[in-house]
């Protein structure tokens, strides 16, 4: 399946990444990475498990510091801001966890309001209950809405996830691993659903990702990380028809298994 | 080729890893008490941790309590007869239960409990990246988190050791009437003869330090959870296994301090 054209803005660079490099002891997980990303794109970074996509993108919401280099995102460089003006820059970025990362102590629709009771204090309970019903809908699981997290699927989690990062408009989307662990179609359901993010809200996506499916049918652009570089950057057809050995046995290998 | 030197410990690698530990709690104890006093105030979550707190140790305080009111009543009843002193009997439980028994067993009960629940829901929180979540989504995991379950454990162990006293008591009393027949208005006249308000106010503050004890480790626990899911149940083992013995240490710091005040 390959993906419908969307219109990109490539004058707006919205996440500018300049050698970046980050270690734990003497493992050597990024080791001088660059790039830009456009307003309006999908933007998908493969790589084997193992391979830093998870720190990289816990450096770009700042969840991590890199050692070396900067990331800059919305012109702002994340590493260096006070708390505060971090918390502003997270309210524009939605975080989609490999896990879900759902809170189990509450039900879905508690896990909806959270951001909303959190940070649009103008909005009454109305407008509150208005709009969860809305981004249940939008995903699909207005039914779920009172069951708690550890009562519905894996696809269903990952779902629900998606929509209460999505509950804020953020500007920019970090998908870690959208479709692991997931069967095909429910795969396909959400690549669908971050295909229709991005066409609705216009948001700017990076989606990490070791599911070759899920980089063809989501990203505008894939690149392509191996032992901490980016070594091929571009649409999926030009990144998998080098030469390059590694890049293609990571390609055999994804199709056998 | 040379050899290669792969751990150096300062002292040995159990040691540097104690010191280690008592570092970093230290630094996570010094983060509440700066994190503490700075707004968002999460009062709800305050409150419902309150009420977690009280609802999970509730049945087995009560039980327990009133079991040791019962069977300390009973082994101290054959030496107080020796020196025929069993009219005593009411007023040596009391001091007992009041000074040492309830905050102890309140707060050996809650390490168990309410530790092991602590460490074990932050630490699966961790790993299932939650916490993460709260952070990414701009509200601060520390205050949300650490500082509103360590103010319930402190604020709530000095009422469950309340209760535990009374009830304690309670079986003490039953005990008593059964054998002496002492009515309940002279059972409690005599109970609180030799109990002073420095006995109370000293166990209520060991409470409340036994449960910012209970408070801190656990969360520490829990949010320096490694190592996915078999990591969540070593760090509920080690809340309780580390609280109980910072709580004995204290125990014999505090009885030290108080009994300067006695003289
Ligand atoms: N907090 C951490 N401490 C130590 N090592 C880490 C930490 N996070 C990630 N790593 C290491 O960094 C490497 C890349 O991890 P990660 O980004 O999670 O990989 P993936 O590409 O599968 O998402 C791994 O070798 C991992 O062990
Ligand atoms: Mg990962």
């Amino acid at each position: 399946m390959k993906k419908r054209q969307v219109h990109i803005n490539k004058d707006h660079v919205v996440i500018s990444i300049r050698g970046l490099e980050k270690s734990f002891g003497k493992n050597q997980v990024l080791r001088g990475i660059n790039l830009d990303i456009y307003q309006g794109e999908n933007l998908v970074v493969l790589g084997r498990s193992g391979a830093g996509k998870s720190v990289l993108i816990k450096i770009l919401a700042g969840l991590m510091r890199p050692d070396k280099g900067e990331a800059m995102v919305l012109g702002k460089n994340v590493a260096q801001l006070h708390y505060r003006e971090l918390d502003q820059l997270r309210l524009k970025i939605g975080f989609s966890f490999q896990h879900s990362a759902l809170y189990d102590s509450m039900t879905v629709q508690e896990n909806l309001e959270f951001p909303l009771r959190r940070h649009a204090k103008h909005l009454s309970e109305d407008e509150i209950q208005a709009q969860v019903r809305e981004s249940l809908k939008a995903v699909g699981l207005l039914h779920a809405m009172n069951q708690l997290p550890s009562e519905i699927s894996g696809g269903q989690r990952k779902r629900i996830g998606i929509a209460r990062t999505l509950i804020l408009r953020p500007q920019i989307m970090l998908y870690d691993e959208p479709t692991a662990g997931l069967d095909p179609i429910t795969s396909m359901e959400i690549n669908g659903l971050i295909n229709h993010v991005q066409r609705q809200y216009h948001t700017t996506s990076v989606i990490i990702t070791h599911d070759l499916t899920c980089a063809k049918a989501t990203g505008d652009r894939v690149a392509m990380l191996l032992d901490g570089q980016f070594v091929r950057v571009g649409s999926f057809e030009e990144v998998f028809t080098g030469a390059d050995p590694r890049i293609k046995s990571f390609y055999d290998y994804n199709f056998i298994t | 080729m040379q050899k290669q030197k792969r751990h150096r410990y300062v002292l040995s690698r159990q040691l540097d890893q104690f010191f280690f530990e008592v570092y970093a709690i230290t630094k996570f104890t010094g983060q509440f008490f700066r994190e503490v006093l700075l707004p968002p105030y999460e009062f709800r979550e305050i409150v419902r941790q309150c009420y977690i707190v009280g609802y999970k140790s509730l049945a087995l305080i009560s039980l327990t309590s009133f079991i040791t009111g019962i069977v300390f009543t009973k082994q101290s009843r054959p030496s107080l007869e020796e020196f025929g002193a069993a009219s005593w009997l009411p007023s040596l439980v009391a001091i007992a239960i009041i000074r040492a028994l309830a905050p102890l067993v309140t707060a050996l009960i809650a390490a168990g409990k309410v530790g092991s629940n602590i460490g074990a829901e932050l630490g699966s929180m961790k790993v299932t990246e939650q916490i993460d979540a709260l952070e990414v989504s701009a509200v601060n995991p520390f205050r949300f988190l650490v500082v509103t379950r360590v103010l319930a454990t402190t604020l709530m162990l000095p009422v469950l050791m309340l209760y535990m006293a009374l009830i304690a008591l309670m079986g003490a009393y039953l005990n008593i009437h059964a054998n002496e027949q002492t009515s309940f208005p002279a059972f409690i006249q005599n109970a609180f003869q030799s109990i002073t308000f420095l006995d109370i106010f000293s166990s209520v503050l060991k409470s409340a330090i036994y449960g910012f004890t209970i408070g801190i480790v656990a969360c520490y626990k829990g949010f320096t959870t490694t190592r996915g899911t078999q990591g969540v149940g070593k760090a509920a083992n080690t809340a309780v296994v580390a609280a109980m013995f910072l709580i004995f240490i204290e125990e014999m710091l505090v009885v030290q301090v108080i009994n300067w005040f006695r003289n």
